[in-house]
């Protein structure tokens, strides 16, 4: 899927993206009847925090590091469903 | 006769029980009358419930009288009277669980073993342990200096055990070397004091787990000195380590990780 921009990413936004990325594809690793879930959730917690400006970079920079520690933890195989 | 007596012995024990009530009575008005001793405490509050607030530091008023001596005291007694939403880590409340490092007027230490500054004109500050990431209020994110812990492999290995199956034994002498060593709680209070941790955490392994590097290199019983030697043998790992002393000067329970460090490079170059 390819979106229009104007102007160029920020590092951040990209960081964000980046994020975004190795969740659906730590999702794939998911056994199938699952994977519907782990991806509502992901997008739930990415579209939550959606209103929060880029140039609010302490934020942003805190949730990054939360999303990672949570991709950690729901990386793990022992992980195979998830409650929306 | 037998209920007579049954009877006798529950009033005796009310009478006694009245008795106490009213002697602890009689005490408390003569604390009361002692003039209150107003401390002013500053704490860094921060929620991640609101991810877009700021960092805000809050100030609480406490009376001396009625509190304990120790910071953790006046802590706890400001989230069971005043503030419930205050957060810290808090366990065993002498000194020897670590769980309540943080920074109190500029040096990180053990709340629990860090007296109340009496002098009421003055504000204590209190803050999270430095140049780490802020779980909540006072709670530091420990998870990397954990993972470094782990990285040192802090147990014991060895080739062979004793054909006789029992533990394996150590001199006296060679159990002394051990201590200064082992007292060490890891409440991270010297790591988080030390610059060169807080510009490198992520390769430098830091005062803390360094001592604890060396606990297991001076330990007679321990088969891979020469294993751990060289995991250490890179630019990152310990030679970050420029003795800024820092860590010795804030140990609450006044081990010196500096020494210890100071050893490990001698029994590298050596």
């Amino acid at each position: 899927m390819v979106v229009a921009r104007k102007g160029r990413l920020t590092g951040l936004q990209r960081d964000v993206l980046s994020l975004y990325r190795s969740c659906l594809r730590a999702i794939r690793k998911k056994p199938p009847d699952s994977r519907q879930n782990f991806l509502l959730f992901t997008r739930e917690q990415f579209e939550q925090h959606r209103h929060i400006l880029k140039s609010d970079f302490t934020t942003v920079e805190y949730l990054l590091r939360r999303g990672h520690n949570q991709l950690e933890t729901y990386s793990n195989a022992g992980v195979r469903n998830i409650g929306v | 006769m037998n209920s007579y007596r049954t009877t006798l012995r529950r009033v005796t024990r009310s009478l006694q029980i009245t008795a106490r009530g009213l002697a602890t009575a009689a005490a408390e008005p003569v604390q009361a009358a002692k003039a209150p001793r107003m401390k002013q405490f500053q704490i860094y509050r921060w929620s991640p419930d609101d991810p877009t607030s700021k960092p805000r530091m809050q100030t609480y008023n406490v009376d001396l009288n009625a509190c304990g001596p120790m910071m953790l005291d006046a802590l706890l007694k400001i989230k069971n009277e005043q503030d419930s939403t205050l957060t810290l880590r808090r366990s065993c409340r002498e000194g020897i669980c670590g769980s309540c490092a943080m920074n109190i007027n500029g040096t990180n230490t053990l709340a629990c073993l860090c007296r109340i500054n009496t002098d009421t004109a003055q504000t204590t500050k209190v803050y999270p342990l430095p140049h780490m990431f802020v779980v909540k209020d006072l709670v530091p994110d420990l998870t990397q200096f954990y993972k470094q812990y782990k990285s040192i492999k802090p147990f014991l290995q060895r080739s062979e055990y004793p054909a006789d199956g029992k533990e394996t034994l150590q001199s006296i002498e060679d159990r002394k070397k051990l201590d200064g060593l082992y007292e060490c709680i890891l409440c991270a209070c010297c790591s988080t004091s030390c610059p060169s941790y807080w510009w490198n955490q992520s390769e430098y392994l830091g005062p803390a787990i360094l001592l604890q590097t060396y606990r297991w290199l001076a330990d007679s019983r321990d088969h891979a000195t020469e294993e751990r030697k060289l995991a250490l043998q890179n630019s990152m790992s310990l030679y970050r380590c420029h003795t800024i002393m820092n860590c010795s000067k804030t140990c609450p329970k006044g081990l010196n990780p500096g020494l210890a460090i100071a050893r490990i490079k001698k029994s590298m170059a050596l």
